[in-house]
């Protein structure tokens, strides 16, 4: 009943009829209405938060395990035999197990992490916040949306446990490889069990992207007009608009690829030979699949990149005291790159055979992308140009998410061409780009949103002398690791790969894939160091003893330390001005719940 | 305070906000299968056929439904509460008679020598029209949903919200249908 309560609540707030001050009181809450099946947006961020840093351990240790296998392919480590038993015989971690390992480390970092982690937490923790809401236009979707992503997890946690084990065709799962029991060990159980947790990933994605865009759209506090919103809000607002239009379409080509492999069609098999033995599959076409699965496939980059731009536009902006640099470029930028992820899918298809007229198309619409995201890049600068800047962990993560964004987006105008693609496709050059423009960056900014508002969540501060190193050693180590992919990508040398010393002309980069392990590690284990100070701060972390402790101008920090479901104990604040006015007329920072004065100027 | 009340009423209601959204979604689904149709149809080997009879008295099924939903809401909103509840079971049943009707449909083309592991062009009526009724189906559940509400006594709601909203996804799924008995007719 809290979502007729809430919901009922916040109209009456803006029909302004009289005070309320009993939020807090309309529903009792239990235990289990409180922490597990909970319906305040605070609540289920935290829990997507805290679900996708489970995630992210287990994602991240995925690749040390297999930079082990591609940094050291002769040395055997007899602990990976005692916990990956059969998987790791004699020490050394298996074909099989190889290409499990890299396809689970993508399937959960890019969804399970990078989608639901940082988008689940963020939008749900400061849409209603930033925008004035008691709570998300439907709170009981929200949680849903929740359950949904936890039985996803449990599913896809499930598929690692199973005999065959789990999907082992790349996170792309491209047919006939998946479609096929009998093409691998890794396409039999293992890939039911990935579709079906796909399909409620979906499901959650949908249900909360919907909330998230009529919560913007429909619940905004009076005097909250579209352009005095925070970057932050528009850049969950377009992420949700391009996971509710693109999301659909993978689960169309989902349930073709279940009918094929369980009805007998052949919507993706067309003449298939499986141990010297002819399939009956005929007139299927595997480059089908391929349309479906990018037409969201490229649209969920910027799912993932688009809410760490809109967290470091707010944090860049509130650390350097300066209001933020060209605020309707930003927002158009974002339009634009919500529209181009649209249109540019092809360009992971250069080489299987698309018409080169096509790819021609592709490659321009491909090359505009660079045009926002520099105007983007642009604005960040001089947002910090001349900029009393705080360097806390917070801003030092959002301007290292400038940094890699730059130049792992550079990298993409090489691969954007569809003539250099033939040299560079799946080559360690594409791991290294996508790694640094999305993975990294992607990261930095859901760091620098974790840190920024640890005190919004818990009431409390991470420590920042943790935060420093985490940063730094992150930061140099990303470099460490990724900067020597591209020279090992130019030479030729393959992604995915089990092993990489059979070839004399890759041989020469043993040296190098040691290095990267080595580095790996390390990184892993300040990322540990982080979870620590995560969980250590929730409980142990300095108090916050002021409602505003970064004197930020939004709405998110007049709310009460410990806010209660409703958010705001009276009236929501009305607002009267945009989110960036510091330092206006000599006065370091001006809320946005202050009115206009008589000479001002509005932004 | 009354230009403020005018505002408030003129901003839709989230939830009939989320449904149009999700609309949008579940559009972007059959867009997804029937671009995966044209895509397929222009290559080789693509076999032509007639579409079951039977899908043309669905058709009609399934508009006289629309129409009943419809004229639900109206006594909903006029208090007939014995009327509405009757037209919204009879909704939900025309639903259910729908679905059956595409059922039939299958088994039609499985007569025809056109079975689920068929040829491809048969496999996507299967999947097209089989996600569709799924669709349908979930919108009977939300009737019985509203049918169960309607008999509490309990607690009695008299927001017309929730049934505008099943009318509005009820007339979706129909208007849906229609698409796609088009699309498949003509792109054969």
């Amino acid at each position: 009943m809290s979502n007729e309560a809430t919901l009922h609540s916040q109209q009456e707030v803006m029909h302004g009829a009289h005070d309320h001050h009993d939020h807090e009181h309309h529903h009792e809450d239990s235990f289990i209405s409180k922490y597990v099946f909970s319906m305040d947006h605070k609540m289920i961020a935290k829990q997507f938060l805290i679900t996708g840093i489970v995630w992210a351990i287990i994602g991240a240790f995925f690749s040390v395990l297999f930079r082990l296998q591609l940094g050291f392919p002769d040395a055997t480590f007899p602990w990976l035999e005692s916990i990956l038993g059969h998987w790791a015989k004699g020490g050394r971690i298996t074909a099989e197990a190889y290409y499990a390992l890299v396809t689970m480390h993508g399937t959960i970092l890019v969804f399970f992490v990078l989608t639901a982690g940082l988008s689940g937490t963020f939008s749900n923790l400061l849409i209603p916040l930033q925008v004035g809401a008691r709570d998300m236009a439907s709170p009981f979707m929200n949680c849903l949306s929740y359950w949904f992503f936890f039985l996803a997890s449990l599913v896809m946690m499930a598929s690692l446990f199973v005999q065959t084990g789990p999907a082992s065709g790349g996170w792309t799962m491209y047919p006939p490889l998946s479609a096929l029991g009998d093409a691998s060990i890794g396409s039999k159980i293992g890939v039911d069990l990935w579709l079906t947790s796909m399909a409620l990933f979906v499901v959650s994605q949908l249900l909360g992207g919907l909330n998230y865009i009529s919560t913007i759209l429909n619940m905004r506090t009076k005097g909250m007009a579209m352009t005095k919103m925070p970057l932050t809000i528009w850049s969950f607002f377009f992420t949700a608009i391009l996971g509710v239009l693109s999301f659909p379409v993978l689960l169309s080509g989902f349930i073709l690829l279940l009918m094929d492999r369980h009805a007998g069609t052949s919507f993706y098999l067309s003449d298939i030979f499986i141990a010297g033995k002819a399939l009956a599959n005929e007139g299927g076409s595997a480059i089908l699949y391929q349309h479906l699965f990018w037409f969201l496939g490229h649209p969920e980059v910027y799912i993932i990149i688009l809410p760490a731009m809109g967290m470091v536009s707010e944090v860049l902006a509130v650390s350097s005291r300066k209001p933020i640099f060209g605020y309707l470029a930003m927002i158009g930028s974002l339009f634009a790159i919500c529209i181009l992820a649209f249109l540019v899918w092809a360009h992971h298809m250069f080489v299987t055979g698309l018409n080169p007229f096509l790819g021609a198309f592709f490659v321009l619409l491909t090359l505009l992308i660079a045009v926002p995201s520099a105007i983007k890049v642009f604005n960040w600068i001089t947002t910090i140009w001349k900029g009393n800047i705080n360097f806390t962990p917070a801003s030092l993560f959002s301007i290292g998410f400038v940094s890699t964004f730059i130049s792992g987006g550079l990298t993409g105008i090489w691969l954007g061409n569809s003539s250099i693609d033939i040299h560079l496709h799946d080559t360690m050059f594409v791991i290294a780009h996508f790694h640094i423009v999305m993975g990294v960056s992607a990261f930095f900014g859901m760091f620098a949103g974790i840190y920024h508002w640890f005190p919004k969540l818990y009431g409390r501060f991470m420590n920042s002398t943790i935060g420093y190193i985490h940063f730094w050693v992150t930061m140099v180590g990303a470099y460490l690791i990724f900067w020597p992919m591209h020279y090992e990508g130019m030479a030729g040398m393959p992604r995915r790969y089990y092993d990489v010393s059979n070839w004399a002309s890759f041989k020469q980069f043993g040296g190098l894939n040691e290095f990267i392990t080595i580095v790996v590690i390390l990184v892993f284990a300040v990322q540990l160091l982080f979870v620590f100070n995560f969980f250590y701060s929730i409980f142990k972390g300095r108090k916050m003893t002021t409602k505003n402790p970064w004197h930020a101008t939004s709405l998110e920090w007049t709310t009460p330390i410990h806010a209660g479901h409703g958010n705001w104990p009276g009236e929501i604040p009305e607002v009267y001005r945009w989110a960036y006015d510091y330092s206006k007329d000599g006065r370091d920072f001006i809320p946005q719940t202050e009115p206009i004065g008589p000479n001002e100027e509005v932004h | 305070m009354d230009t403020m009340t005018l505002e408030q009423r003129k901003k839709i209601h989230p939830h009939k906000y989320s449904l149009w959204i999700a609309m949008g979604s579940i559009t972007m689904m059959f867009i997804g299968f029937t671009s995966a149709y044209i895509v397929k149809r222009s290559q080789a080997n693509w076999l032509a056929f007639e579409l079951p009879h039977i899908f043309w008295i669905s058709t009609a099924v399934i508009l006289t439904s629309s129409l009943t939903i419809h004229l639900a809401l109206k006594q909903f909103r006029g208090r007939n509460m014995q009327r509405y509840k009757q037209l919204i079971t009879l909704t939900a049943i025309l639903g259910v008679v729908f679905a059956v009707c595409q059922w039939i449909g299958f088994s039609q083309l499985k007569a025809m020598g056109l079975p689920l592991n068929g040829p491809v062009s048969a496999s996507f009526i299967y999947v097209i029209v089989g996600v569709h009724m799924l669709h349908v189906l979930g919108g009977v559940i939300a009737l019985l949903i509203m049918f169960g509400r309607a008999y509490r006594t309990r607690i009695r709601t008299y927001s017309a919200v929730p049934i505008e909203v099943a009318a509005t996804y009820w007339h979706f799924v129909d208007v849906l249908w229609i698409y796609l008995l088009i699309f498949l007719s003509i792109a054969r």
